[in-house]
This record gives structure tokens, C-alpha cells and sequence, in this order.
């Protein structure tokens, strides 16, 4: 009992928190709201962290909190299921949300809006919680669309900007052609075992393996590859895979705190945590895991290329993340779903750092992100600079710290694995380590180190080359970038503490919980996995030794070696020979404008779905509507009444009143001759 | 249970009050008009809760019944009674009435009293129409429930009310006389009887079935409106002043759904069976098809207009795969898009008392200027596309997965809504609300007053009570649906 109240406080008390600085935004002081939603986040926080302890001491809990609506033979109800997975994710995110709640209090602190967004991110923290805890597919999807409409509201953040709220219309609609086919899913899910409960789905799935369902043609599908997919397709949507990814890069135009939180270390891997949550219906079809791999691969490779052409500081990071989310894809994939939630977690950590340490040089920039104008910041922001740097290791897959493990794991599942097209993604992954290396070595030599490039008086280049931030100066009191002289300065307290604290997991989580996470028994009785079917996670334990063993190890292999040479690489090119990268993306200008044009997915997707959409809507409307049904039909025996009346027009008088009068008497005349006919 | 003709004071009060209102006169009372009228939809919602908090949810009989002789020698009685389908519509029904009093409050300033007077007696027989058994009766409510509508449309209307009025006339003359036909057929068929309950229990031929069927269909379809007859609505809500949209979607809409429900399934199951597919085509259209072309429309109230044509598609197909998801989930749509579109219509008639324009161009950045009604539109926005926690999601969600078990390709294109729906309201919103100031009207605008306000957040709360909460709003339709349900699957051949 004493537990149950505990869980029901986690998402209760950021909710709260939320409700006070969102309802009362205009009538509160800024020391409010951002005390009541701090102080929800932090009491999350410990909560998350006591449910750990008597999680880790072997008290899970599944049970209902009320019952949402019955129909028929169906009972939907909102309730917690928590075990490992779920208090795993419940530290992260709130660990996560915490630090960037204080980071906002420095970020935001030129901003109007300043209460609003500490609603709104406490309202996405409680969101995210209520998806993580749930334990049924009802309660799951709420809380899929809850973070979708909160991200929504805070990339459009600064509402008055045309291509946030662009951005942010665009993030909705791709979510929610993900979210259709989740729907899809989680309705096949429904029909074929009755329930939508965790416990019950997966206590029945094994029983319809077998089973197959008619969807096209005469050939027969097999039910469980059709739900997995239809599940997966809601991943792609949320989790940004390629060719649903094309939301994420203009998320960006959110404000940065939110870009740590939501778009990069919480809400998008909501797709990982539930792939892993449905691991009992996913390890029953291995076509589904072959679409998940190959789908994960291409996004971890294609999206790292497209960060190495990147200038916006916050694009760069975000190009990364959808690699990373790929890497994650892929884990699952190959069936090593503990790896993917391992470096779901080592991910959240130096990826936030990462995205808060970009905001402090934004904010040391004075809001300007373009990598070209900074140089040698490591002079005046030392703790970002040290803590970038962490976080840049980290992410490359520096032996030790905590990507490597995380990463290193993935790449040797995928090896292991023997599923269509592991081959092609363990090719991917593979490369994708030394373009990880190479773009975020790029971004970092170029912002922390070399000539210093800012406070130059003619700025005007970076106006020109892309209206994704220039239109920055509507949001009061932020000027663009630093004037003539003027030196970038280390942020505030409130800013570099969290860069601090989470520095420190970044480096030292990894280390620590991948014998537990991944070869221990943490995730025995969660996670399942068909070892007969799906071997490497079994073979990965083999192999595996003890961490720092790993880490000895991994100084001779491929991934370390190709890492290395990224790092060098960007070094050499961005550093020492800059006309290099110049000479290349002339010689290859073809590739270059590929690479530009993101794959042209934002144009085909503009031109055939939006466009398409709006044809159509305008073919049917002028064409069906208007011409067809109105035109021909209604208004065509309106002329032909209209005829007939012209006999009989002097009854008209042209009053609705009289005709009213008129059909009341009428039915009474109509009625009276009834009864004295009998 | 009470022993208070509940029923007929729900019919009754709104109407004697409508009378009463009438009588105040000139415009000079309008004050008194005014609070009498308010006072009078209060009364008349008030006396609707008892039908709610003293329902009967086991019992799937009709409760609250009231039977006297009306014309006795036709057989034809004053016979009311409600059950788990349309009690909850007595109640949106009177709920709204409330909401429309206050709506006008000092928007209208022209015939005041006549304004009010007419949705307090359409407010008393629409109420007729969702409790009445006996066919005649039910006819009755059914077509003079119109008048005021006719009336509110073409005098508090706009410019081009004449046209609108008209099309709905010609749309619904058809219909009504079929209606009638099929009532006189029944009640000949069943040996002199216009009882509801009696003509569900007749076993009729699967031929007559089908006329009768096809006979309701035309009927009811026009109401809906189903596709191809729904063009009338679009203009009816261009042309009609914010109050008369508010009730012509939250309520009026639900008529030939729930006639569906009353007449076509219990008494024609057969034909039903038979039609199924045809109607659900139908619906399918209405979703998809109009989901585009809402899509591209670039005046606010005929997009929510078709957005009420698509939500009602949904209800339509809930009905017709003959399930308790299904069935349950449209009832649950019906009285959500109660709220949303109600509420829908009431935020464009905020903008339009403001700027005089229900243009989309002609607006841009009223968040700037309204932020807290932007927050509300929000919401009801996000309602509208069905955003889970509010009702909107609610039905749909029900219809979808019902979908998927009675075929999947039906939930497929049922799901699409789900995108199309989130793209024509959010690409409204944004055109509308978001981005900077687009001119000085909108720089002008001031922020909802606090009936404004209050309106807003009473419907606020029932779509967040409904998405948050739906249990108690289907617990009551279990039984009923059942029934139905029953009727349904029992072959009425012999």
C-alpha cells in the first residue's frame, strides 16, 4: 500500500507542478513556478529512486488504478506496471527532466514565457511517466500522444516564429502517421487476444505465433509479423527512423532546454522502451525484427552523414541523435533489447550534456548557433568546454566511458546476429562509428577550439545560408550574436551545474551497469528473448568478461580504431587544412547538395503528401462537392421545383415564418383528415 | 426512482419557459428576456440530472416511462421513455441549451426574446424526439423540431440565409415523406399500433424490411448528413449565427444517428445485414473524403462544418459493424463532438464577434492578443483531432479498434483520420492563431470576457471529464447496446 502511493506520487507530483505554473502562468512570480515545478521534478525524482531500491530488492508491482472505460467484452483500464524497465526509465527521465528544469531557470531566464515553459515541461515530464509506467497499450498510446502534443506546444514555443510553428505542425502530422499505424496494432492486438493489458497480450501471444490473418491477395500474413510492425511503424514515428525522421532536425527550432529533454535523451526513445516492452510479441516474428534492423540501420548511417555538413550548432547535435536512435533500433533488432535500453540511458545522459552544453554556447554566443562564427570558446566557457568534451567522448565510444560500452555492445550483438539484412546493418553501424567521430569531432574542434571567430563586425554570412534561426530577434531581448570585440562569457551556475552533473554519468554509468543491465538478471521475467531463434545476446554473454576487461579489449578492435581515426580526421581537416573539406565539397558537389537537401525528404514529402493532400482536398471539394453534388443534383432540382413553382408562386409569400406556420398547420390538416376518413 | 414526470418536464420547461421569454416582447425587455431564458434552460437542465444519477444502468427496459392516450382512436399515445442510447442525449441536449442562452447574451441585440424563445422550444423538442415511443409522436417532435431552426437560420443568419434554408428544406422534404410512409406501413403491418417498442419485436419480410430500411435511410442520411447528401450543412453553418451552429452540430446531428439506432437496426435487421456494407462505404467516404476536402477550406466554420461530417462518418460506421466497441464507441462520439463542436463553433463565433470575418486569411497571431483563448481553442482543437485525455479520442479510439477486428482495411481507412483530422485543425490553428500579428484587427482583439470564459471551460470540462473519465458515460449504455445488439443478430424473417 505504502508503495502504491509512492508510484501514484512519481507522475503526480510534476503534474501538479505543471497545474501550478500552467494555470496561474500570468498571475505567479517567476520564483514560483519555477520552485513548484522544480520541487515536483526533484520529489519524482527521489520517489523514482526508493521504487529502484525495492525494485532491485525484487517488488514489482502490476496493478490497476481505475478502470478507464468497459465495453462489451473489453476493459480498459489506467494502471502501473513496474519493474526494472520501467523504474529504469522512470530515473532516467526524471533525472533527466530535473537537470534541465534547473538549467532552464538560466536558459529561459530573457524570456516572457518563462512560467509557461516550466508548465509545459513539467507537463511533458508527467507525460513521459504515465507512457513508462503504464502497463497497457490504452494507457501507453495516451501517453504517446500526450508527449506528441507537449513537444508540439514547445517547438512552436516561440509562436510567433514562422518556422517554429512550421516545425512544429510538421513534427504533429509525422507523428501521427506514426500513430497510425500504431492504432492499427494496437487494435489487431485487441482483436486477436481480447485485452489490452501487458500481462494478458503477452501471456497469449505465444499461442497465436501461428496464427495468420488475410491482408492482401490470396497470401496470408502472419499476425504477429503484421502487429509487430504496425507497433514498429508508431516507433518510427516517435523514435525518428528514416523515412519518418524528417521532424526531428526542425525541432530544433524549439528552444534548447526541451531539445535535451524531449528531442533528445526522453521522448523519442519512447519508440526503443516500447519495442523492448513488446519484446514477447516482437521475438515472435523475425520478419518484423529483420524490418526493425535494416529500418534502424539506414537511420543510424545516413542521418550521422548528414551531421557532418551540418553549421547550426543544435542541427549538428540533432542529426546525432537520430544516428544514435538508429544504433538503438538496430539493438532491437537484433533481439538485444536490454542493450538498446542500455544505451537508451548512457545516451540520454551525454546526449542531454551534449544539447545543454550546445544551449550554453548558444547562450555564451548570444544566440548565435552557427559553428562557423565561434573558434576557440574553451578560453572563455571552461566547464562547457571540459564537459562537451566528456560528452563528444563519450558519444564517439571512448573505451571507459559510458557510449562505449553501450555502443561497443550494440555493434557485437549485430555481429552476432544472423537475421536478414544483419549483415548490411553491421556494415552500417560499423561506419557509423567513424562518421560519429568524425562530425562530432568536427563540431567540437570547431566551437571550442582554433581561430576565434565571433564578434566579427560584418555577420551578414550567416543570415543567408539557411532561415532556420534568423528570425531570432522577435523573441525579446535576444539579440543575434556577438557584437564587434564583444567575448562569448562562461553561463550562470544554474546552467553549468547540470553540464556537471551530467558529466558524471556520462563518463561512469556505463562502467557500472552494463554486467548488471545486460549479463546479470535485471531484466529476467521483462525483457524476453527467444534464444533458440535469436542467439546473439546468448553468445554476447559469452563473450563477455568484465567491463574493464571490455574495455582492454576494445583498444585493438575495429570500432575503436575507426572512432580514433574520425577524431584524427576532423582534426586534420577542420584544424590544420580547411581548404581540404572546401576542395572535397567541390569536388563532390553532387553528393554535397544531396547531403543539403537531407535526401530531398523534406521536398518529395512537401510536394506529394502535403501537396498531394491539398489537391485532392481541393479536386474533391470544387470537383464532388460543389460541381457534382450541389451543382448538378441539388441546385439542378431546385431549378426544376423552381419551375414548377413558377405556377404555383403566388402561394409564396417569401416569409420562412408563413412557411413555417404552414407545415405546422399542414400536419394538423393532414391529420385531421385522417381521423374523419376512418 | 422518481416520481416526477421527468420526461415531460424536460420537454415542458424549456418550452413554457420559450413561451414565457416570447411573452417579454420588444427589445427593450431584453434584459428580462435574457435571465428569464437563462433561468429556464437551467431549470430544464437541472431536472435532467435525476435521469442520470436514477438510471437504471442493468436494466436495458425503457426507464422514466410516461404512457397516455393522445389520439386514441389512431392507437397513437403520448408514450416517453428513455434507455441507456438516449438518455445521455436528453441531458447533452439540455446541457447545450444552457450553453447557446449564454452564447447570445449580448451578442444578440436584435429580437432578443424571439432569439431565445426558439432555441428554448427547439431545446423542448428535441428532448421529445430522444424520449418519445410512439412513431407519431416521435414524427412530430422529429419535424417541427426544424422550424426554429428554419427560423433562427433565416432571420438571425447571414447573408445568404435564403439559399441555405432552402437546400436544407429541399434536402429534407424527401427524407420526411419517406419517413412517413414507412411509419404508415408499420403501423398497418402491425395490426394499428405506433409503439416503437412493438414495431421492434414485428417480424417483417426481408423485401419490406429493405424499403423500410432504404426508407429510413434517406431520412436519417439527410440528418446525419451522411455522404452525398451532407452539402446542405456546411452552408446551414456558414449561414446561421453562432447559437443556431452550436446546437445544429452539438445536437441536431445526433437526430438521424440516433433515428438509425430507434428505428433502422432494431426494426429492419435484416435489411441491415444486407445494407451494411453499402452504408459503411458510405460512412468510409464521409471520413476520408471529407477529411480532404475540410482540409482546403478557407472559411473556419465550414471547415468544422465538414469536420462534423467525418466525425459523424465514424459514428455512422460504430453502428453498422454491429458490435459493442462499435456501437458504444459511436454513442460516445456523438456526445463528445457534442462538446467539441459546440465548442469549436462558439471559438470562431468569439473571433468573428471581434473581426466580423470567418475568413482564415484574415487572421494570424491571435495568440498575441488572445492568449487565453488561444489556450482553450487549443484544446478544443486538439479535442477535435482526437487527441487522447480529451473526449474526442474517446469514440474514436472505440471505432477504430472495433474497426480492426471487423476488418482490417476498414480500420485503415477509418485511421487515416487520425492524420487528416490532426492536419486541416492544426493547419487551421496555426494559420489562425499562431505567428505574428497579421494586421490591425487582430492587433485590436481583446481577450474572452468572462462569459466567454466561463462557456468555454464548461465545455472544457465535459470533454476533459469524458476523455479522462468514460466510464460512467458508457456504464449506462451497456445494457441498452446490448439489447440492441440482440435485436440485431435475431433474423426478423419467417
Amino acid at each position: 500500500m505504502e508503495m502504491q502511493k509512492l508510484y501514484l506520487l512519481v507522475p503526480m507530483a510534476p503534474l501538479i507542478g505543471a497545474m501550478i505554473a500552467g494555470l496561474f502562468c500570468r498571475v505567479i512570480p517567476r520564483w514560483v513556478a519555477h520552485t513548484a515545478t522544480i520541487a515536483g521534478v526533484a520529489i519524482a525524482f527521489i520517489a523514482s529512486a526508493l521504487i529502484f531500491q525495492d525494485v532491485v530488492a525484487g517488488h514489482t508491482f502490476n496493478g490497476t488504478v481505475y478502470t478507464w472505460l468497459t465495453t462489451g467484452d473489453y476493459n480498459f483500464e489506467v494502471g502501473f506496471l513496474i519493474d526494472t524497465l520501467t523504474v529504469t526509465m522512470m530515473l532516467v527521465v526524471t533525472f533527466v527532466s530535473l537537470m534541465v528544469h534547473i538549467y532552464t531557470i538560466g536558459y529561459m531566464h530573457d524570456d516572457p514565457g518563462y512560467n509557461r515553459f516550466f508548465s509545459y515541461i513539467s507537463l511533458f515530464t508527467f507525460s513521459m511517466l504515465m507512457l513508462v509506467m503504464s502497463n497497457n497499450f490504452m494507457q501507453l498510446f495516451f501517453g504517446w500522444e500526450a508527449v506528441g502534443l507537449v513537444s508540439y506546444l514547445l517547438i512552436g514555443f516561440w509562436y510567433t516564429r514562422p518556422t517554429a510553428i512550421f516545425a512544429n505542425m510538421k513534427a504533429f502530422l509525422v507523428n501521427r502517421v506514426g500513430d497510425f499505424g500504431f492504432i492499427l496494432g494496437i487494435g489487431l492486438i485487441l482483436a486477436y487476444t481480447g485485452s489490452l493489458d501487458y500481462a494478458t497480450v503477452f501471456q497469449k501471444a505465444p499461442g497465436l505465433a501461428d496464427t495468420t490473418i488475410n491482408i492482401w491477395g490470396a497470401a496470408d500474413w502472419s499476425l504477429m509479423t503484421v502487429t509487430c510492425i504496425c507497433l514498429f511503424i508508431g516507433a518510427m514515428g516517435k523514435s525518428a527512423q528514416v523515412p519518418l525522421h524528417v521532424w526531428l532536425p526542425d525541432s530544433m527550432e524549439g528552444p534548447t532546454p526541451i531539445s535535451a529533454l524531449i528531442h533528445a535523451a526522453t521522448m523519442v526513445t519512447a519508440g526503443i522502451f516500447m519495442v523492448s516492452r513488446m519484446s514477447p510479441l516482437f521475438e515472435l516474428s523475425t520478419t518484423a525484427l529483420s524490418f526493425v534492423l535494416v529500418i534502424g540501420a539506414i537511420t543510424a548511417l545516413f542521418m550521422g552523414f548528414l551531421g557532418i555538413i551540418q553549421n547550426d550548432i543544435k542541427r549538428v547535435v540533432a542529426y546525432s541523435t537520430l544516428s544514435q536512435l538508429g544504433y538503438m533500433t538496430v539493438a532491437l533488432g537484433a533481439s538485444a533489447y536490454s542493450v538498446a535500453i542500455f544505451h537508451l540511458m548512457t545516451h540520454a545522459f551525454f546526449k542531454a550534456l551534449l544539447f545543454l552544453g550546445a544551449g550554453s554556447v548558444i547562450i555564451g554566443m548570444h544566440h548565435d548557433q552557427d559553428i562557423r562564427n565561434m573558434g576557440g570558446l574553451r578560453k572563455y566557457m571552461p566547464i562547457t568546454w571540459i564537459t562537451s568534451l566528456v560528452g563528444s567522448l563519450a558519444l564517439i565510444g571512448t573505451p571507459f566511458l559510458s557510449g562505449f560500452y553501450s555502443k561497443d555492445s550494440i555493434i557485437e550483438a549485430v555481429q552476432l546476429s544472423h537475421i536478414p539484412g544483419a549483415g548490411f546493418a553491421y556494415f552500417a553501424v560499423l561506419a557509423g562509428v567513424f562518421v560519429t567521430a568524425f562530425y562530432s569531432f568536427r563540431m567540437y574542434f570547431l566551437v571550442f577550439h582554433g581561430a576565434e571567430r565571433f564578434g566579427k563586425a560584418d555577420d551578414a554570412h550567416h543570415h543567408e545560408h539557411e532561415g532556420d534561426h534568423d528570425d531570432e530577434e522577435v523573441a525579446t531581448d535576444h539579440h543575434h550574436g556577438l557584437a564587434p570585440g564583444q567575448k562569448p562569457h562562461e553561463t550562470p551556475w544554474v546552467v553549468t551545474l547540470p553540464l556537471v552533473l551530467l558529466a558524471i554519468p556520462s563518463v561512469v554509468i556505463g562502467y557500472f551497469a552494463i554486467e548488471p543491465m545486460l549479463y546479470g538478471n535485471y531484466f529476467e521475467g521483462v525483457i524476453h528473448i527467444d534464444h533458440e531463434a535469436h542467439p546473439s545476446m546468448e553468445h554476447l554473454a559469452h563473450e563477455f568478461h568484465s567491463a574493464a576487461a571490455m574495455g582492454i579489449h576494445a583498444l585493438t578492435s575495429a570500432p575503436f580504431i575507426l572512432a580514433l581515426a574520425g577524431v584524427v580526421l576532423s582534426w586534420f581537416f577542420y584544424m590544420k587544412r580547411p581548404d581540404i573539406p572546401a576542395a572535397i565539397q567541390k569536388r563532390f558537389s553532387g553528393i554535397y547538395t544531396l547531403l543539403e537537401n537531407k535526401y530531398y525528404f523534406d521536398k518529395i514529402n512537401e510536394l506529394v503528401f502535403a501537396g498531394g493532400a491539398r489537391l485532392l482536398g481541393k479536386g474533391l471539394w470544387r470537383g464532388g462537392d460543389v460541381a457534382l453534388i450541389d451543382g448538378l443534383v441539388v441546385n439542378g432540382s431546385a431549378r426544376l421545383v423552381g419551375m414548377v413553382a413558377s405556377i404555383t408562386r403566388f402561394f409564396q409569400t417569401g416569409y420562412v415564418y408563413h412557411y413555417a406556420f404552414t407545415m405546422i398547420i399542414g400536419v394538423f390538416v393532414l391529420m385531421t383528415l385522417w381521423i374523419n376518413r376512418a | 426512482m422518481s416520481s416526477y414526470p421527468l420526461l415531460s418536464l424536460a420537454i415542458w420547461i424549456p418550452i413554457v419557459a420559450g413561451l414565457l421569454v416570447l411573452a417579454t416582447g420588444a427589445d427593450r425587455n431584453a434584459p428580462l428576456a435574457r435571465w428569464l431564458s437563462l433561468v429556464g434552460a437551467a431549470i430544464g437542465f437541472l431536472v435532467t440530472i435525476p435521469l442520470w444519477t436514477g438510471f437504471d444502468s442493468g436494466s436495458a427496459a425503457m426507464q422514466f416511462v410516461e404512457l397516455a392516450p393522445w389520439i386514441v382512436r389512431f392507437n397513437v399515445n403520448y408514450h416517453l421513455g428513455v434507455d441507456g442510447i438516449s438518455m445521455l442525449f436528453v441531458l447533452l441536449n439540455s446541457f447545450i441549451t444552457v450553453i447557446v442562452v449564454l452564447a447570445g447574451w449580448e451578442v444578440i441585440k436584435d429580437k432578443v426574446a424571439q432569439y431565445n424563445a426558439a432555441f428554448l422550444i427547439m431545446s423542448g423538442l428535441m428532448n421529445g424526439i430522444f424520449t418519445a415511443l410512439d412513431g407519431v409522436l416521435f414524427y412530430t417532435f422529429f419535424e417541427a423540431s426544424l422550424i426554429p431552426l428554419y427560423i433562427i437560420i433565416g432571420v438571425w443568419g447571414g447573408p445568404n440565409r435564403v439559399y441555405a434554408a432552402f437546400k436544407f428544406f429541399l434536402y429534407t422534404l424527401a427524407g420526411s415523406l419517406l419517413f412517413l410512409v414507412a411509419l404508415i406501413y408499420l403501423y398497418v403491418h402491425s395490426g394499428g399500433s405506433f409503439s416503437i417498442l412493438e414495431w421492434q419485436q414485428l417480424p417483417i419480410p426481408l423485401a419490406s424490411q429493405t424499403w423500410l430500411f432504404l426508407a429510413f435511410l434517406v431520412a436519417f442520411a439527410v440528418k446525419v448528413p451522411m455522404w452525398p447528401v451532407h452539402t446542405w450543412l456546411p452552408d446551414a453553418h456558414v449561414e446561421a449565427p453562432t447559437g443556431g451552429s452550436i446546437v445544429l452540430a452539438a445536437i441536431a446531428l445526433k437526430l438521424g444517428a440516433y433515428g438509425f439506432l430507434r428505428f433502422s437496426l432494431p426494426i429492419a435487421p435484416d435489411a441491415s445485414h444486407e445494407l451494411s456494407g453499402f452504408v459503411i462505404a458510405l460512412a468510409l467516404i464521409a471520413v476520408v473524403y471529407i477529411g480532404f476536402v475540410a482540409l482546403v477550406q478557407s472559411d473556419m466554420k465550414k471547415l468544422v462544418a465538414y469536420s462534423s461530417i467525418a466525425h459523424m462518418g465514424f459514428v455512422i460506421l460504430g453502428f453498422f459493424m454491429f458490435s459493442a466497441i462499435g456501437v458504444e464507441g459511436a454513442l460516445v462520439q456523438m456526445v463528445s463532438h457534442g462538446f467539441v463542436s459546440g465548442a469549436m463553433f462558439f471559438c470562431i463565433g468569439v473571433m468573428y464577434d471581434r473581426v466580423h470575418s470567418r475568413q482564415i486569411a484574415d487572421y494570424g497571431g491571435v495568440v498575441n492578443t488572445m492568449p487565453k483563448f488561444a489556450a482553450l481553442f487549443m484544446l478544443f482543437s486538439m479535442a477535435n483531432s482526437g487527441l487522447p485525455a480529451t473526449s474526442g479520442f474517446v469514440g474514436e479510439f472505440m471505432v477504430i479498434l472495433g474497426a480492426v477486428k471487423f476488418n482490417f482495411w476498414v480500420a485503415f481507412a477509418v485511421a487515416t483520420s487520425m492524420i487528416i483530422g490532426a492536419a486541416y485543425n492544426l493547419w487551421m490553428y496555426k494559420r489562425v492563431v499562431f505567428g505574428a500579428v497579421a494586421n490591425h484587427h487582430v492587433a485590436e482583439l481583446t481577450d474572452i470576457n468572462k462569459r466567454e470564459f466561463l462557456i468555454l471551460a464548461l465545455l472544457a470540462a465535459g470533454t476533459l471529464w469524458m476523455g479522462l473519465y468514460p466510464q460512467p458515460f458508457t456504464e449506462v449504455m451497456h445494457a441498452s447496446v446490448n439489447e440492441l445488439l440482440h435485436h440485431v443478430a435475431n433474423s426478423k424473417i419467417q
